[in-house]
């Protein structure tokens, strides 16, 4: 019945958001704008619908209907309610439905937002974006139907995939992947939107899709650390990134986005760029779309690929489409996008964002290639090939390092351009931290060329953006007799944009360090130990007590109850790894456990273990810092929401004004 | 708007779409077997499972297969908590069924499961037409190269693996290989085959 209900709606939606699609051209074209009105209609009815049927499909998996063909595909009673909940994103077609939600949220919002804007670019942003949701639509009355009738109705069904319902971070890296994947819909439908009314040789486009990116960028990042973490948490291997074809395929966007970040601001300063920042946009669109279809489509294989059918076919048409759209529509009116701005001197900022930019579109390459080169391989070669690590770190890592570096130059230089004097005062500073960080590292023991110049460089960028807060403090301590923290108040909340960059610089610094350290820094043992044995890596010591067994309504547990042994003998601390036994997989599931502080983590995996109990074998791995990259994502979500929440003064270029400590001329956002 | 500039644009990209539709045309997460081609190793194992009709092996019997040249054998490797093995199960009990009193045998190989629970299963899904066999330490699947059911081996009249399916065997990829390895029809070529679609 809910399920007949969910079908309807999701039909109507699809008739609705082609609708609008179709009438938004006509509108605009017959010069009857106030048809535009029913096309925002369209977008709201479409948001209402998909509501009602993300809502029912909540309903149906929490009253377990298994007449609902995607609730007795991954439902069961014995699983607990968060997971069940959550269930909503655990396979394709429900991954569709809240994708579909998503974006019907995003295209809302972006109506809500802008529909006063004269002119015709959000109307034409509105048009994309319902031609992206048709294709969600099509879909979900189609190859992804989550709504199919069952009969007879099972009495259960074998709950979801066990690594999703194993750690309460799928509760949230999901969606948070979904949010920034989704939301880099708007700023491709403001370009293209641009590109259709003809407003593509203004900056118009990029002030209205930057904030989205931002959001966007915010979201992506901290999906990209939440599953990082979750790998960390449930995959018992200690890691958190394994260059695996679908973590590179949320990597790939974010490089684009970040890149955009930057440059729309050359864009905005220095009249440069506007079809390189519009092609990054378009670029992130794509990435995520190809990042969607590389996971959906078993294209490649990954833990993260879902079984799939026809859907992939779907996909790949979906792929076509928009590759030739967007590559028609920019590569035929690129030469009225194209920008006359030159760049100022060679020491300036806008030469460290164009290397900036380089560096990342490299990287984006490199990942690009190698997840893509399995793929190339057995088309020409027909041989099996798999890319793996040394690849990636060997080809992404100079690049990756290049760009610390830039983190700490690029702030420290002005606009425009400044003489090589000024600009060596200006460098100089930072690279007391870089010496003393570099040689910290050397001491500890750290011997790969890219690790010391990582926490270089680190040191280097840290103290140059650190920098940039404490001269703009000391300015306001001095001219005003500010207290210190009321400088840094109003400091940052005179140009949000700018001191939100800096805050997300130092987010990924600290992510850099944690990754650099923990990389560098590992160490691990592994041990079969009877009770009362212990085990020591580098300093730390566990013992362990007892091997136990439990059994939970979804689940089977065995788990080893271990020691944290301190240096006089004393416990300090008690970790619990497990191995969880789901009734539907026939692979257990391991459960490491952790204790974290701010130095590091003692992270203890049980795996194996004696069925009468008398003994386990352990991995203990100790990894410096980990909890920095944690602790680093939420600086740069903060970042973002710092930048996100800017004071827009006027329409023009908002916060400029403020910008007092960049001494280069502003160039005015003159159309050519 | 520069045609010229966005066919080239277009024309760059066809590679990339090629890739991806030739991406459909294989399945990522198959490995090359070195098996087809080579002996089949030989196995001695139990029939806990007896088939029903005129394909039954009574309980407790030992089916080795040395014994079994001269004729096509389907080696399927299976387990009750498989969920695929589901989707095959009535194609491959009925297949077996229709090459009944041909120099062809069907073998259930069980994989990491208990007799009890297969047995169960066996009656949950309507019975099974052919027997199968306990495979204790997995070995045999070890010797398969066995990595995850279902795997169905098809063996020809000399002992030789001739094809390796890996996931659910569809009724025509088993009528395929199976008439092109059989002798030519032979005197108990009386049972009324199947048409193959």
């Amino acid at each position: 019945m809910i399920g007949l209900l969910a079908h309807n709606a999701l039909l109507v939606s699809l008739a609705a958001v082609a609708f609008g699609a179709i009438l938004t051209p006509v509108a605009i074209r017959t010069g009857r704008r106030e048809w535009l009105q029913l096309v925002y209609g369209a977008v709201y009815t479409n948001f209402l619908l998909v509501s009602v049927a993300a809502g029912s499909m909540v309903v149906a998996l929490v009253t377990h209907d298994f007449s609902v063909s995607y609730v007795a595909a991954v439902g069961s009673r014995s699983t607990p309610l968060l997971f069940t909940i959550i269930s909503l994103w655990g396979a394709l077609e429900g991954s569709i439905l809240f994708w579909a939600w998503v974006l019907g949220l995003y295209s809302a919002a972006v109506v809500l937002l802008h529909h006063r804007r004269p002119g015709n670019l959000v109307p034409y942003a509105v048009m994309t974006l319902l031609a992206v949701a048709a294709f969600f639509a099509i879909l979900l009355v189609g190859p992804a139907d989550p709504f199919l009738p069952v009969f007879p109705v099972p009495a259960d069904g074998p709950g979801p995939n066990t690594l999703l319902q194993n750690h309460y971070l799928m509760a949230v890296h999901p969606p948070l992947l979904y949010l920034g994947y989704v939301g880099m819909s708007v700023p491709f439908a403001f370009a293209l939107g641009a590109i259709f009314s003809n407003e593509a040789a203004s900056n118009d486009w990029s002030i209205l899709s930057r904030r989205w990116m931002l959001a966007s960028w915010g979201f992506l990042s901290a999906a990209i650390i939440a599953g990082m973490w979750w790998s960390y948490g449930v995959l018992g291997w200690g890691g958190y990134w394994a260059w695996d074809p679908v973590e590179n395929a949320s990597f790939l966007p974010w490089l684009t986005a970040t890149a955009y970040l930057h440059s729309v601001m050359v864009q905005e300063r220095r009249n440069m760029l506007r079809l390189w920042t519009l092609n990054l946009c378009v670029a992130t669109f794509v990435l995520t779309i190809l990042g969607t279809f590389l996971t959906r489509s078993g294209i490649l294989s990954s833990v993260h690929a879902f079984t799939t059918g026809a859907i992939g076919y779907y996909f790949l048409a979906f792929i076509a489409i928009v590759l030739v759209t967007t590559l028609t529509l920019v590569a035929g009116n690129s030469e009225r996008i194209q920008t006359k701005g030159k760049l100022g001197g060679a020491a300036s900022r806008e030469t460290v964002f164009l290397l900036n930019n380089l560096f990342l579109t490299a990287v984006m390459l490199t990942v690009l290639v190698g997840t893509l080169y399995p793929l190339v391989a057995e088309a020409v070669r027909g041989v099996k090939v798999s890319v793996g690590v040394p690849f990636f770190n060997r080809m992404a890592l100079p690049a990756m390092v290049s760009l610390l570096f830039l983190m700490g130059v690029g702030p420290a230089l002005p606009w425009g351009s400044t003489t090589w004097a000024d600009a060596r005062k200006r460098l100089y500073p930072p690279g007391i931290a870089a010496v003393i960080l570099g040689a910290i590292a050397v001491i500890a023991g750290a011997r790969s060329i890219y690790a010391i110049l990582a926490f270089a460089f680190v040191g280097y960028a840290a103290m140059s953006n650190l920098r940039e807060f404490w001269i703009g403090m000391r300015a306001r301590h001095r001219a005003h007799g500010e207290s210190w923290p009321t400088a840094l108040v109003r400091l940052v909340a005179g140009n949000r944009r700018r001191y939100g960059g800096y805050v997300a610089h130092i987010g990924v610094l600290l992510i850099a360090l944690g990754i650099t350290a923990s990389s560098t820094f590992r160490s691990e043992r592994e041990a079969t130990l009877t009770p009362g044995q212990t085990l020591t890596v580098s300093g730390r010591t566990v013992r362990l007590k007892n091997l136990w067994g439990r059994e939970e309504p979804q689940r089977s547990v065995i788990g080893a109850t271990m020691d944290v042994v301190g240096k006089n003998g004393a416990i300090i601390g008690t970790l619990e790894p497990r191995m969880n036994y789901y009734r539907v997989s026939d692979q257990p599931v391991p459960t490491p456990d952790v204790s974290s502080s701010w130095r590091g983590d003692l992270y203890v995996n049980l795996m194996a273990f004696d069925s009468g109990g008398a003994n386990a074998t352990v991995k203990v791995i100790v990894e410096p810092f980990v909890t920095w990259i944690w602790f680093g994502g939420l600086v740069v979500v903060i970042g973002a929401l710092i930048g996100l929440f800017y004071s827009s003064r006027g329409t023009g270029a908002p916060a400029l004004a403020t910008n007092s400590a960049s001494a280069g001329p502003t160039v005015a956002n003159a159309d050519p | 708007m520069n045609w010229k500039r966005a066919s080239i644009a277009v024309l760059a990209a066809a590679p990339l779409i090629a890739l991806f539709a030739y991406g459909f045309s294989r399945d990522p997460a198959e490995i090359p077997s070195p098996l087809p081609g080579h002996a089949a190793p030989n196995f001695t194992l139990t029939v806990f499972a007896p088939g029903d009709g005129p394909l039954m092996q009574p309980l407790g019997d030992t089916v080795r297969l040395g014994e079994l040249v001269g004729k096509v054998v389907v080696v399927n490797f299976w387990a009750s908590w498989c969920g695929p093995c589901r989707s095959e199960h009535a194609t491959l009990s009925e297949t077996a069924r229709q090459y009944a009193g041909r120099p062809a045998r069907f073998i259930g190989v069980l994989y990491n499961d208990s007799a009890a629970s297969a047995t169960q299963w066996i009656g949950e899904m309507g019975g099974q037409s052919y027997p199968a066999l306990l495979d204790p330490g997995a070995l045999t699947a070890i010797d398969y190269g066995v990595y995850g059911v279902p795997e169905t081996f098809i063996v020809d009249a000399t002992g030789r693996i001739a094809y390796k399916q890996v996931g659910p065997v569809s009724a025509n990829i088993l009528h395929q290989w199976i008439d092109s390895l059989l002798p030519n029809a032979t005197a108990a070529d009386t049972v009324p085959r199947a048409r193959v679609p």
